[in-house]
């Protein structure tokens, strides 16, 4: 099923679950970035329950919000725009969550803007992770921040995207020192190089370990297991939907 | 190989230290080799196997006699990959994993995974859900804080404090056994509820379990409290001052210990929290005997909670536990029995026999499972280590395309050297034990 037979699910409010329908996912088309098309045999969505009915949905990752986005949310977009100049205005407002896409030559910039400035006051970053999406062209390896304020209780996340190519992103740590454990686990899993952390080394895999565990392209690895005389593939190896 | 060995700086035999391996009664050949060496500085390597460092911790301490110069902790030897074997389970399979990783706290981590799918999904869960969430999360975090208490105390000496402290933490898991079938590892909090609805005896048993507390919780302050060992190793060691604390985002206790009433239970309340009537604990000394108080405290504050919600399931009795989509909880409704045994042949001869589509759904639920929106959330719970996050990533499939755990143990670890550079050896075990790390959640 293609987008262009739902147009009602333009609505971002019209959250659908259905176990066998992945089209209903509501996407506003105007904002919406396709990175890929998935094919399937399973799950169409269809009333036909035979698992033959075939399955080809778009990918689609990464909304652009529109504004006004809600809440504080346009105020403290604003006060960064004003703080950082050159920041573009690229932003997502899902679940009551803002996500604020930043390049990495701002990111540094960001960071210490939203610290040190009275109106945004995040003074912790209580989370660091990255995400491997490997059909993203130019774009394969993203870092997402999370910010907390306490002063204001609010949360705020960052995100940033850099190539497989040149996985570099400034380290934040002269911001927030606590994110230091947090950048050596996104090294260590995706691979991504912090410039100017005090010491990027792995920290949950051995020291000689090659590869970066959580990145797609890493297999999870795993034998097939033999039941009754069938053999049961490993998970990774299993249909998936 | 080349390549690795030619980045090493060589080893310069002239100037390299003298390593010992002490095997147990060669002290003396040691201190001897020591003494004739003239090096005052003694690196040592402590963990990952030993018993006070909470499990497979190592930490890289030098020394300068009994003081200590630096110390860097090493993580990682309990590292199973959780966070890719997710990305290869279903959703709901996934809240059996996450129990896996903080094995003390498995209820929280359930409830924050679970939390996160249902914000992706965009569905609110029953309110005797949420009650019976509050409710094991709580049981949770007065065992968990009994075994920072008890094995904290042990690694001093304090071994009564440990033996009592697994007695009470043994009624708790009684409770959990009786509720979900497993004393571990419950897999109890699932995406839209819970799995299971209380036993037909499970408020007597509540009562019980709340009782046994309240006679038995008042024992740990009697020993501790004014104990003078107690307070001698414990009181003005491992400081953090909230300025530290802030520097370093150190949530939970320890930051509660500096004054700071920071508890996500109260500033964003999740699963109906702002119904419950609590108080949230400060402490104002910033050393470890102030989290201690902090701890022993939470423990009061968490059975006033226990109590509203034994008032409350008495109240909502027979309310759904689970939401009643059928595209998220299965058809079947399956469930077991006091007896430990499954639904009757009859019931499950009218799910097999009555209905064609909830059968399938059923199927499909088991095999395919749900399929979740496209998104991104980050769900932040109040553990009682100090917050816990979940981070969710959906691409609109059944599985997770990415699921990140921010355990407390993991980020407060990083204040090791702050608490206990410049202090002695032997405060390097209270300083650990007053953060209350748990080495399955530090590496996932």
């Amino acid at each position: 099923m293609s987008p262009s037979d739902k147009p009602s699910a333009a609505d971002p409010s019209d959250r659908k679950i259905d176990a066998g329908n992945a089209s209903d996912v509501a996407v506003p088309a105007a904002s919406a970035q396709t990175v890929t098309t998935r094919q399937g045999m399973w799950g169409s969505g269809s009333g036909d329950v035979s698992g033959f009915g075939g399955i080809s949905r778009p990918v689609v990752r990464h909304r652009r919000a529109q504004r006004p986005y809600g809440s504080w949310f346009d105020q403290v977009v604003d006060r960064l725009l004003a703080l950082v100049p050159g920041l573009d205005d690229q932003v997502n407002y899902d679940h009551d969550e803002l996500t604020i896409y930043v390049d990495r030559q701002q990111l540094l910039a960001v960071a210490r803007a939203c610290r040190d400035d009275a109106h945004l006051r995040f003074e912790t970053c209580p989370s660091v992770s990255g995400a491997h999406f490997p059909d993203e062209a130019g774009g394969q390896l993203h870092v997402i921040y999370n910010l907390l304020s306490m002063t204001h209780n609010r949360r705020l996340r960052l995100e940033v995207a850099v190539s497989d190519d040149d996985p570099s992103i400034d380290s934040v740590t002269s911001v927030y020192p606590h994110a230091n454990w947090h950048e050596r686990e996104t090294w260590d899993m995706f691979g991504v190089i912090f410039e100017g952390h005090p010491g990027l080394t792995r920290i949950l895999m051995p020291d000689d370990w090659d590869g970066h565990p959580l990145r797609k392209d890493y297999p999870l690895g795993g034998v097939p297991i033999e039941f009754k005389g069938a053999q049961v593939p490993p998970p990774d190896q299993r249909r998936s939907y | 190989m080349s390549q690795a060995n030619e980045a090493l700086a060589p080893i310069d035999e002239s100037t390299a230290p003298t390593e010992y391996l002490i095997n147990g009664g060669d002290f003396d050949a040691v201190v001897a080799a020591q003494r004739a060496s003239g090096d005052d500085t003694l690196v040592i390597n402590m963990g990952p196997q030993h018993p006070s460092t909470h499990g497979v911790l190592r930490l890289e301490v030098e020394l300068d006699g009994e003081q200590v110069t630096s110390i860097r902790p090493g993580i990682g030897f309990l590292h199973s990959g959780i966070e890719k074997s997710m990305e290869f389970r279903t959703w709901s399979q996934g809240s059996a994993y996450v129990s896996r990783m903080d094995y003390i706290m498995p209820m929280f981590n359930e409830t924050a995974y679970c939390l996160a799918v249902e914000k992706l999904l965009g569905i609110d869960v029953p309110s005797r859900a949420n009650v019976l969430r509050v409710l094991v999360m709580e049981l949770n975090r007065i065992a968990s804080h009994l075994v920072a208490i008890g094995t904290g105390g042990m690694e001093l000496g304090a071994l009564t404090v440990m033996t009592i402290g697994f007695r009470e933490r043994e009624m708790i898991l009684d409770f959990f056994e009786a509720v979900c079938g497993t004393r571990m590892n419950h897999a109890y909090v699932r995406p839209g509820g819970v799995s299971i609805d209380l036993p037909e005896n499970g408020l007597d048993r509540l009562r019980t379990v709340i009782e046994w507390l309240h006679r038995h919780l008042p024992e740990y302050a009697g020993f501790c409290n004014e104990n003078p060992i107690f307070k001698g190793r414990m009181q003005g060691v491992a400081n953090m001052s909230l300025a530290q604390a802030m520097a370093l985002g150190v949530s939970g206790p320890p930051l509660r210990a500096t004054g700071y009433a920071w508890d996500l239970r109260k500033k964003q309340p999740y699963c109906d929290y702002d119904d419950y009537n609590f108080d949230v604990i400060t402490w104002d000394t910033c050393d470890a005997y102030g989290r201690f108080r902090v701890r022993l405290s939470e423990m009061w504050e968490s059975l006033k909670i226990v109590e509203q919600c034994y008032e409350k399931l008495e109240r909502s009795a027979g309310a759904p536990y689970m939401v009643e989509d059928r595209h998220l909880s299965k058809p079947g409704d399956l469930t077991v029995g006091p007896d430990g045994q499954g639904n009757s042949p009859a019931h499950v001869k009218q799910v097999m026999g009555s209905s064609m589509e909830s059968l399938i759904q059923h199927f499909k639920l088991v095999s395919e499972g749900f399929k979740v929106p496209v998104g991104q959330v980050y769900q932040a719970i109040e553990s009682p280590k100090g917050e816990l996050g979940c981070q969710l990533i959906s691409d609109g499939g059944t599985r997770p395309y990415r699921a990140h755990f921010r355990d407390p143990g993991f980020h407060n670890l990083q204040a090791v050297p702050l608490l206990c550079e410049g202090g002695m050896i032997s405060d390097i075990v209270v300083a650990v034990a007053s953060l209350d790390p748990v080495l399955g959640g530090v590496d996932r």
